[in-house]
C-alpha cells in the first residue's frame, strides 16, 4: 500500500482565524491517505478535524479562516496555492463531500434530479440524455429504491437515509479519487448509519477511494477505519492502523477518550430497598389530530398519528429508566406528555400519586411542575442567551414565590453542587463550553428540589469525555437527592451505563420492557436485536482494548 | 398545488366580503345624515330628498346593501357627484397610466436591487457591499419628489435625454411610451430599490450560510449558479413578500410621482376625489385597492408555491 503514492498528502498545515487576534485553529498537522484507504480523523469538538477537510476542499470560509502554512496535496498538486479556478474544477470531480447533516444538505426548492445533474453538467460535456442515464445508474449504485422517482423528488419528501445516500450518489458520481466523509451518519438512526457506513465501505473497495473520514464516535472508527488520526487542539496527537491505536494507544488523551466510551454491556443492577413509585403511567396514549378548516368545512377526516400507544411503567424513586428507540419511536412524545406540554389522549399519568393527565389549568399542574423537571438535549438552546444564569436558575422559584435573595442564595450553592463556582451565576449562557452549560441546565432542574427529572437526550449533543463527567455527575445528584430518572436515548451505550430498566420503543409502541441487564444483554424482541446488532463498534471491547471475537 | 391555489381563492371572499360591508358602512355611519353629508350644507330639502331617493336611503339597511351590491355585479358603481360620469369610467381612464408605472418602477426595481443585494451579500463587508448600503440609505432618506427633480433636472433639463414631463400609452407604441415612463418608473422605484436590496442582502446572508450552498460550492459548481440558483431561490420568500406588498403600495401611492411627472393616472383622482367629498368615487376606489391587495397577495401566495415545493405539498 505503501509503494502507491499518496491520494491526499497533507503536511505542516496551519490554520488561523482572521482579524486582528488571530488564533491558530490548526497548529501544523501531516497525514496521508493512500488509494483504497480510510483514514478516520478522530477528535471531540474543536479539534480541528472539519477545518482540516474545509482546507482540503478549498472551502474555508472566506474573511473567517486562512491557511498561514503548509500544503495539502491531491495526487500531487498543492490545494493550497492552487487557483481557485482549479480548485472548482477539481471540487466534485477529483475530490467531493458528504456533510454531517443530510437534512440540510441538499437544497430544499430544487429536484434532487437537478441537484445531481448540476454536477455531470460542471464537470463533463455530457449530453442530457447520457446525464439522466448516469444519474439514474448513480442512484441505483446507492441502493435508493425507484431511480426515476427520486430524480423527479424534492429533498423533504425522502426520508434521512435516503438523503444521505443521494449525497452519496451525488459526491461519487464521477469517481473522485478522494471522498470525504464529515460525520456522514451522526444525524441518522443507527440502523440507518450501519447501512450508510456499509455502503460507504462497499462504493470505495468498487472505485478504490481514498476516504477521509471524520467523526467523533468511536463506535464508527472501529467500523470503518483503517487507520485513525487522532486529533487535539488542532494537532495530531496519534495516528496508527485502527488495531494498534484502539488495542494499544500511545498516548494518555488517546487512552481517555476511549475510556470514556460507555460500554454496551450492562453495568450491575442497583439494589433497590422499599420501591416508592414517583412516576407511574397507565395506558397512556397520544394522538396527533390535524384537521385543517377545508377539511371541516367539507366534513372530511383529518390526519391522524398515533405517537404514543398505550405506554405504561412504574419509576420508583432513586431509580433510572431509560426509554430507548429510534427517530419516531413516540420516546420523546412520552417525556412530553410525562410534563404536561403535551395533553394525552388517554390514560394516566401519576405523579406522587395523584393523575395529573387530567389536570387543567397552570394552578392545578403546579405540584406536578414542581416535582417533574427537565433537562433538555441541545444545551446552547435550551438556556435564553439574554438572561444570567442566575436569572435562569431562579425564575421557577420565583414563580412559585420564593424571595430573589432567597432563591438566588440557594443558585449559588447549587451552581457549586453541580462543579460550577458560584460567580457563575452573574454571566450569560454563551460564556460556558457545551459541558458546562448542561450543568446549568442540571442546576436549574434541581432548583424546584423535584422528585423525578426527565433527561431527554440530555448527554447526546456533547463529547464523549464531557458526555461520562455530565453522567457522572447525574449519577452522583440522583443518589445524593434520591431521584427519579427518567432517561430519554438513542444511545444504547449511554442507556446500559445508567439505567436500571429499560424501555424499548418503536413506532409509538413499547416493543421491549425489563432490566436493562435483560433487555441489553438477552434481548427478546428482534427490533432490541436489531438496534443492538447496529449499534457502531460493537465488535471492539473498549475496556479490554481488543476486537471481540465472539458477539455479545 | 391546484387545491393550495383554491384553497387560498376561497380565503379571499370573506376579506372583499367584509371590505365591502366597511365600505357600505362608511357612508351610512358618518355622523349625521348621509345626504346631508354628501349634498354640503347649503343644499335644500328638495335637494336632500333627492339625494336619497337616488341612493335609496329611505330603504332599510339590507336592502340597501344588497342593491348596492347587485348594481356593483352588474358593473354599476355609481356615479360622481361632482362630474356625473359613472366612476367605473373615471376609475379606468386613469388606471392605466398607474398599472403602467407601477409596473415599470417594480421591473426596474427587480432588475437593479436583486444584483445588489446579492452582490453585497457575496462581498459581505467589502467595498461593494458599503457602497450598496450607501445606496441604500440614500434610496430611503431622499423624497421621492427630490429625487424625480434631481432625475429631471440632470437628464431632462440639461442632457435631454427624456421628455421633462406627461403620459404616453403603451398603445401609442412602445418608444413613446417607454420614453416619458422611464423617469417616473426610476424615481418610484428608487425606495423600493433601497427596500429590496437591503431585503436581498439580509437574507442572502442568512441562505449562504446554509449547508446546502456550500454542498453546492463542494460540487464545483460555478459561482454564479451557487449564487443565483441555489442560495436565491431560498432567499426569495422574504423578498416576493416585500415585492408583493411594495407593488399593492405603489398602485395606491403614486400620487408624487404622478403630480411631478405630470402622468394623468389614479393617484391624482384619489386626491381629487377626497378633497371634492366624492363618495361614491371614493367607495369604488377603495373597493379597486382591497382588491388589488387581495389579488396581489394572492399572487404572492402563488409565488410562494412556485418557488418552494415544500409549500406546494402540504
Amino acid at each position: 500500500m505503501t509503494a502507491t503514492p499518496p491520494v491526499l498528502s497533507v503536511r505542516d498545515l496551519k490554520v488561523s482565524t482572521m482579524g486582528r487576534r488571530p488564533a491558530e485553529i490548526l497548529k501544523g498537522i501531516s497525514f496521508d491517505i493512500h488509494p483504497g484507504e480510510t483514514l478516520c480523523l478522530v477528535g471531540e469538538s474543536g479539534s480541528g478535524k472539519s477545518v482540516t477537510s474545509l482546507v482540503t476542499m478549498d472551502l474555508l470560509p472566506r474573511g473567517e479562516l486562512e491557511v498561514t502554512s503548509g500544503t495539502a496535496a491531491l495526487n500531487g498538486e498543492d490545494i493550497v496555492t492552487a487557483s481557485p479556478a482549479r480548485t472548482k474544477a477539481l471540487r466534485g470531480a477529483e475530490m467531493a463531500m458528504i456533510f454531517q447533516e443530510p437534512m440540510t444538505a441538499l437544497n430544499p426548492v430544487l429536484p434532487i434530479g437537478l441537484q445531481m445533474d448540476e454536477i455531470y453538467k460542471a464537470h463533463t460535456r455530457m449530453r442530457p440524455a447520457e446525464r439522466k442515464t448516469a444519474a439514474l445508474e448513480a442512484f441505483e449504485a446507492v441502493s435508493l429504491p425507484d431511480p426515476p422517482r427520486i430524480y423527479d423528488s424534492f429533498p423533504h419528501q425522502l426520508s434521512g437515509g435516503q438523503r444521505q445516500r443521494v449525497m452519496i450518489a451525488m459526491a461519487l458520481a464521477l469517481k473522485p479519487k478522494l471522498l470525504i466523509a464529515d460525520e456522514p451518519t451522526t444525524a441518522l438512526d443507527v440502523t440507518t448509519q450501519k447501512q450508510i457506513l456499509e455502503l460507504i465501505r462497499k462504493l470505495q473497495e468498487e472505485m478504490n477511494t481514498a476516504v477521509l473520514f471524520i467523526t467523533h464516535d468511536m463506535g464508527v472508527v472501529v467500523d470503518i477505519a483503517d487507520r485513525v488520526c487522532v486529533m487535539r487542539h488542532g494537532e495530531v496527537v496519534e495516528t496508527g492502523a485502527v488495531d494498534q491505536v484502539l488495542g494499544a494507544p500511545r498516548e494518555d488523551y488517546t487512552r481517555a477518550l476511549l475510556a470514556a466510551v460507555p460500554s454496551l454491556t450492562p453495568r450491575p443492577a442497583r439494589a433497590q430497598q422499599a420501591p416508592e413509585p414517583v412516576l407511574e403511567l397507565e395506558a397512556v396514549n397520544k394522538v396527533f389530530a390535524f384537521r385543517p378548516f377545508l377539511d371541516k368545512l367539507l366534513r372530511r377526516p383529518g390526519h391522524r398519528v398515533q405517537a404514543v400507544s398505550d405506554v405504561s411503567f412504574r419509576l420508583d424513586r432513586g431509580r433510572t429508566l431509560g426509554i430507548v428507540g429510534e427517530s419516531g419511536s413516540g420516546k420523546s412524545t412520552v417525556a412530553r406528555c410525562v410534563l404536561r406540554l403535551e395533553d394525552p389522549t388517554s390514560g394516566a399519568i401519576l405523579v406522587n400519586g395523584h393523575d395529573i393527565a387530567p389536570l387543567e389549568g397552570q394552578t392545578a399542574l403546579e405540584p406536578a411542575r414542581r416535582a417533574v423537571q427537565m433537562i433538555f438535549q441541545d444545551p446552547n438552546r435550551s438556556l435564553n442567551p439574554r438572561l444570567t444564569t442566575g436569572d435562569s436558575l431562579i425564575e421557577g422559584a420565583l414563580n412559585a414565590g420564593e424571595p430573589r435573595a432567597e432563591a438566588l442564595q440557594r443558585a449559588g450553592e447549587l451552581l457549586e453542587v453541580v462543579g460550577l463556582p458560584r460567580d457563575a451565576l452573574a454571566r450569560y449562557p454563551h460564556q460556558f463550553s457545551g459541558g458546562q452549560r448542561q450543568r446549568i441546565a442540571i442546576a436549574r432542574a434541581l432548583m424546584m428540589s423535584p422528585d423525578v427529572i426527565v433527561a431527554d437526550e440530555a448527554v447526546s449533543a456533547l463529547d464523549v469525555s464531557v458526555q461520562a463527567q455530565v453522567l457522572e455527575l447525574l449519577a452522583e445528584v440522583q443518589a445524593k437527592r434520591n431521584l427519579a430518572v427518567l432517561f430519554i436515548t438513542h444511545d444504547l451505550r449511554v442507556a446500559a451505563q445508567i439505567c436500571d430498566d429499560v424501555m424499548v420503543m418503536r413506532r409509538g409502541e413499547v416493543v421491549e420492557f425489563g432490566p436493562a441487564g435483560q433487555v441489553l444483554a438477552h434481548p427478546q424482541h428482534a427490533y432490541t436485536r436489531a438496534l443492538l446488532e447496529a449499534a457502531p463498534g460493537r465488535d471492539w471491547d473498549f475496556a479490554a482494548g481488543r476486537r471481540v471475537t465472539e458477539p455479545a | 398545488m391546484l387545491t393550495y391555489f383554491l384553497r387560498r381563492l376561497l380565503m379571499a371572499i370573506p376579506v372583499m366580503f367584509f371590505v365591502a360591508v366597511f365600505v357600505f358602512l362608511l357612508l351610512r355611519l358618518t355622523p349625521g345624515d348621509p345626504a346631508q353629508a354628501i349634498a354640503g350644507d347649503q343644499a335644500s330639502l328638495d335637494q336632500l330628498e333627492q339625494i336619497r331617493e337616488t341612493l335609496g336611503l329611505n330603504e332599510p339597511l339590507s336592502v340597501q346593501f344588497l342593491t348596492w351590491i347587485g348594481n356593483m355585479a352588474q358593473g354599476d358603481f355609481g356615479r360622481s357627484l361632482i362630474s356625473d360620469r359613472p366612476v367605473l369610467e373615471m376609475i379606468g381612464q386613469r388606471l392605466g397610466p398607474t398599472v403602467a408605472l407601477a409596473l415599470v418602477a417594480m421591473g426596474l426595481t427587480l432588475i437593479i436591487a436583486l444584483p445588489m443585494g446579492v452582490l453585497a451579500a457575496w462581498r459581505h463587508g467589502g467595498m461593494t457591499d458599503r457602497l450598496v448600503m450607501a445606496v441604500s440609505v440614500i434610496g430611503f432618506s431622499v423624497p421621492i419628489f427630490v429625487i424625480g427633480y434631481i432625475l429631471i433636472g440632470i437628464f431632462a433639463v440639461n442632457l435631454r435625454w427624456f421628455p421633462v414631463q406627461g403620459y404616453k400609452a403603451l398603445a401609442d407604441g412602445l418608444w413613446p411610451f417607454v420614453h416619458r415612463i422611464f423617469l417616473p418608473g426610476l424615481a418610484l422605484a428608487s425606495i423600493y430599490i433601497a427596500l429590496i436590496s437591503r431585503m436581498t442582502r439580509a437574507s442572502m446572508l442568512e441562505v449562504l450560510r446554509e449547508d446546502y450552498v456550500r454542498t453546492a460550492r463542494a460540487k464545483g459548481l460555478p459561482e454564479s449558479l451557487v449564487l443565483f440558483r441555489h442560495a436565491l431561490r431560498n432567499a426569495a420568500i422574504p423578498i416576493l413578500t416585500v415585492v408583493g406588498t411594495g407593488f399593492a403600495m405603489m398602485i395606491s401611492g403614486v400620487v408624487v410621482t404622478e403630480t411631478v411627472f405630470n402622468i394623468p393616472g389614479l393617484g391624482r383622482l384619489v386626491v381629487d376625489a377626497v378633497l371634492a367629498r366624492d363618495y361614491p368615487l371614493i367607495q369604488a376606489i377603495i373597493l379597486l385597492t382591497a382588491g388589488t391587495y387581495v389579488l396581489i397577495n394572492l399572487l404572492i401566495d402563488l409565488s410562494y408555491a412556485l418557488t418552494d415545493p415544500r409549500i406546494r405539498y402540504q
